[in-house]
């Protein structure tokens, strides 16, 4: 017998006393939110949420958005800036910096000399102020946000979800996915928090909000 | 209300001043007390320490004498949380649908002090005098398997004279655990310590819990150090009236 | 390396004795005290926040115990969802097997150096070691995980595998081990953790650039849709999920959930448990290959282990449930002051009390079910209400009795149980007993208090008074003073209740 087989007879054994009406795939539960967490300022929450896991949070008007990302690329000296393919050209910025497209794929050298990556997001969540990647066009391969050091997320207001049944439910179970909750962080030294490991040490949130 | 005192075997042995406490906190508020003699042990010792037969004539002793009462009371949490969750367990282990049918009606109409008192008699000014300063401990069992919850303060609080201070880091364990205390002495003596500096710091009289298996262990310590803090099960402290002395 | 042989760590003593040891130590217990104290205020403060926190554990505890009933069919579900997705599957019935398909995938690839996502069932099953035997290198990328790997040390902790360690242990372990596995620590290093983070950022990242091969576990993976869970904090999961070629990820068979839904409810219970975090920085979700991202093999292997023996008893199973978010360890009163590596195993504090007997057979651990108080913390913290207490119980039962068949002779502990419940089931004897001890402890006792017990008492005796049985029990007072009741006629007979 293979261990295949042999870990299968064997679950089987210890599951003898299970009867045979019981169906397997019944849902013992209706899933989803129950109770609301995040209450009626749902983009306000995100803010809020995400700002306290030491993201850099703005929220500005479509029309200023260009300019937020510009304000969050100068603040830290940005250089170099990758830009996935698919993102919006009118949220790149102009400024002192080079611009790098994924086209072709950037090498694993190219983006860890990069200073800085701007995406958009899949959703968002409000209530634990978590940003959610699908890496579909304008956000780019799953490594484009983690060699940059900073990572400059524009959000529209109305892909935040209030919580994280909503967010789950709008995310391709097919696409590799990302939830991203502040700057990379540990609290493996005395569970004192630090951030800034081995993710981007910077996260910027731009929330793009129309009136 | 007709009720059975279930006195339980340490108490029994140790510390009956407990059980003629409860007994006269009951009747000055009207109701009748009775001692079944048939009385032992819930089998708690036995069940906790992975003796498995031993507690099933405990379990059906228990379900036999203390069947047919209005209710029945135990001064000790942890008594009342192994025939609450354990007596279905023992009988079921044994296959005894006799048995299990008679658990299931005794366990319901077993309680332990401060839930008869709150719940089913609904007092919580049993009108008791104790002018000294006390901090409570709510013991593990109590705590996390009956949760009674506040009503062992809410009935202290309306002792009269009394100086109720909150003990610091309460619900952390004191490390008697029954046998744990043998088993594993030196993690007991450790929870043991820190049990004792907390109770020290409230500069309290008496350390006061609704289970005298954690009061031995603690109120052990207490004194080998000479401490001079005094050991009082809920029920001494409901029972203590104006004219007692201590 | 059989897998028992690191479920439970040869050597160690039984719990007592290991504990005696790390009790010994006070920067241990300053280090444990301060770390486990943090987190537990946080942990209740999250999940405050969250009103309906018991429903979620409710609900998370459902769904692990029939996913559990069913964990053929789930199995299989997730095979086929893996492999349709370009994913390879493998089973491994015991850590042997495990062992020998990660190397040969390794070896596969012609490379000899892993990096590696923390992970407890390839601890369990002693990866590191049998690559090692092989000439493989792993690299463990979690900073904890690499803290205890550079000190040549053994974990204590599921999530925080060096909270036994404070900053200044680290930083020297840092200064005297870095150079020997790669990029050195850098001059004039701190204690500051946020200097000692960057000293292991700076070590993994040429680690994460030439990698070719990573190895992981995974928290969750869902059957439906072939989805692989990772949650963690620092990046270094990521670095490994997503820069190598090859990813092998090896998972304990009880990690499946029934669907891509299911993980709404652990998603939100697992980081409030375990980091005391709304959600923790980063949760990787993949299924299969992706063509142009991340790795173009990917690997499950399926780890039973000690698992479906676990399975097969009813009550004992519920343990299989735990999303190791490690909050029972951080309530733990006893794991406070020993940590974990008292508990001699991969898997310490309350639940590690209840998986490691269950892994390797109760009789190669059988001093951990007795290493608890029963004070239930653990049970109250426990995301998916696994009742460690009644398992810690039941385990002790199957102890006693493994015990029982293992000897000619009984032990003196199983005659002194004997002779209590002779005892305890007689009204009649127990009140002999009772007149006994009032009379004996007399003669030792002073001022009403006994100093020194004989036996196994002496252990209680060394630190504790104990007071002298009563002159006259409750029993005896009711007899001499009150008219005999009812409930007294009806309950008298001696016989009554005996067997």
């Amino acid at each position: 017998m293979n261990d295949r087989d042999s870990v299968l007879s064997a679950i089987r054994g210890a599951l003898s006393g299970v009867p045979g009406s019981e169906s397997p795939d019944a849902s013992p539960l209706s899933h989803g939110r129950r109770v609301d967490h995040a209450g009626p300022d749902v983009v306000g929450l995100f803010a809020r949420r995400a700002a306290e896991y030491r993201a850099t949070v703005v929220r500005v008007p479509s029309a200023g958005a260009a300019a937020a990302v510009a304000r969050a690329l100068a603040r830290t000296g940005t250089r170099s800036l990758v830009v996935p393919p698919g993102f919006p050209e009118d949220l790149v910025p102009a400024g002192p910096w080079s611009l790098l497209a994924d086209v072709p794929p950037l090498t694993v050298g190219q983006l860890d000399a990069a200073d800085a990556v701007v995406t958009t997001v899949a959703t968002a969540v409000a209530v634990t102020g978590t940003v959610a990647l699908d890496h579909g066009p304008g956000q780019g391969r799953r490594v484009l946000t983690l060699l940059p050091d900073q990572h400059i997320c524009v959000v529209r207001a109305d892909q935040i979800a209030p919580d994280v049944p909503e967010a789950l439910r709008l995310l391709d179970p097919n696409r590799p996915l990302t939830l991203v909750s502040g700057p990379s962080a540990t609290s493996d030294i005395e569970l004192d928090r630090v951030e800034g490991v081995h993710g981007p040490r910077t996260l910027d949130i731009v929330v793009v909000e129309d009136a | 209300m007709r009720i059975a005192l279930f006195i339980t075997c340490f108490n029994d042995t140790m510390f009956p001043g407990t059980g003629r406490a409860v007994t006269t906190l009951l009747e000055r508020l009207g109701h009748t007390v009775e001692f079944p003699t048939g009385q032992t042990c819930c089998g708690q010792l036995h069940f906790n320490t992975g003796y498995r037969p031993e507690p099933l004539p405990m379990v059906r002793r228990f379900a036999e004498t203390f069947a047919g009462y209005d209710a029945v009371v135990a001064p000790s949490g942890s008594c009342v949380g192994m025939v609450r969750d354990h007596h279905r367990v023992v009988a079921a282990q044994y296959g005894d649908a006799a048995l299990a049918e008679a658990v299931e009606q005794v366990v319901p109409t077993v309680y332990e002090l401060s839930e008869l008192l709150v719940d089913v008699l609904g007092v919580t000014d049993v009108g008791a005098h104790f002018p000294h300063r006390v901090t409570y401990h709510p013991t593990c069992h109590s705590l996390r398997m009956l949760r009674v919850g506040d009503r062992p303060l809410r009935l202290l609080r309306a002792v009269k004279g009394i100086d109720l201070v909150e003990l610091p880091d309460a619900e952390s364990c004191c490390g008697f655990g029954g046998t744990f205390a043998l088993k594993n002495s030196d993690v007991s003596n450790a929870m043991l310590a820190d049990k004792m500096r907390h109770v020290q710091d409230t500069g309290a009289e008496f350390l006061c819990a609704g289970d005298n298996s954690c009061l031995t262990h603690i109120g052990g310590g207490l004194s080998r150090l000479r401490t001079g803090v005094g050991t009082m099960h809920l029920a001494e402290i409901l029972a203590a009236t104006e004219g007692d002395v201590r | 390396m059989s897998g028992a042989d690191n479920v439970v760590w040869l050597g160690t003593p039984a719990f007592p004795e290991a504990a005696r040891t790390a009790l010994a130590d006070p920067q241990l217990r300053a280090n444990l005290r301060r770390a486990t104290a943090t987190i537990r205020d946080r942990r209740l403060a999250v999940a405050a926040e969250l009103e309906d926190w018991e429903e979620l554990r409710e609900t998370a505890a459902t769904i692990k115990r029939h996913t559990l009933r069913h964990l053929d069919h789930h199995l299989l579900r997730l095979e086929k969802a893996v492999t349709a997705a370009g994913g390879v599957v493998h089973w491994a019935a015991d850590a042997a097997e495990a062992n020998r398909i990660v190397t040969c995938l390794v070896k596969a690839t012609g490379e000899s150096e892993v990096v590696k996502v923390k992970s407890m069932a390839t601890q369990e099953i002693g990866l590191n070691e049998a690559l090692a035997d092989a000439g493989i290198r792993a690299y463990e990328t979690d900073l904890a995980e690499l803290i205890v790997q550079l000190g040549g040390d053994r974990p204590s902790h599921i999530l925080v595998p060096a909270i036994h360690r404070n900053r200044s242990e680290i930083r020297e372990i840092f200064r005297r081990e870095m150079g020997e596995w790669g990029a050195p620590a850098p001059e004039g290093l701190t204690t500051e953790p946020r200097d000692l983070a960057e000293a292991a950022r700076l070590h993994l990242r040429e680690k994460f650039l030439r990698a070719k091969v990573a190895v992981s576990g995974a928290n969750f993976a869902t059957a439906d849709t072939g989805t692989v869970v990772v949650v963690e904090s620092e990046g270094n999961g990521r670095m490994c999920l997503t820069l190598p070629e090859t990813l092998i990820t090896v998972m304990g068979i009880e990690k499946v959930l029934p669907s891509f839904a299911d993980l709404d409810v652990f998603l939100q219970l697992l980081p409030r448990s375990s980091t005391g975090e709304r959600m923790n920085p980063y949760t990787s979700l993949w299924t299969g290959i992706t063509d142009g991202d991340g790795p173009r093999n990917f690997h499950l292997v399926l780890l039973d282990n000690g698992r479906t023996a676990t399975l097969a008893d009813e009550v004992g199973r519920q343990a299989l449930a735990c999303i190791r978010c490690s909050a029972c360890l951080n309530v733990c009163p006893v794991y406070e002051r020993t940590g974990g590596h008292a508990y001699g195993s991969v898997y310490p504090g309350p639940i590690g009390a209840v998986l490691t007997p269950q892994l390797v057979g109760v009789e190669n651990a059988a001093s951990l079910p007795f290493a608890s108080t029963l004070c239930g913390a653990c049970y109250d913290a426990c995301p998916v209400k696994i009742n460690i207490p009644e398992v810690l119980v039941h385990l002790r039962a199957e102890a006693v009795e493994a015990e029982r068949r293992d000897r000619l002779l009984p032990t003196s502990e199983a005659i002194v149980m004997k002779a209590a419940a002779a005892v305890l089931n007689s009204p009649r004897r127990l009140a002999a007993v009772q007149r006994l001890a009032a009379f004996g402890s007399r003669l030792v006792a002073r001022d009403g208090r006994i100093g020194a017990l004989p036996g196994p008492f002496a252990r209680w005796s060394a630190t504790r008074d104990t007071p002298v049985p009563a002159r006259e029990s409750l029993r005896a007072w009711w007899l001499r003073t009150r008219t005999p009741t009812n409930g007294d006629s009806r309950t008298t007979a001696e016989g009554k209740g005996r067997r």
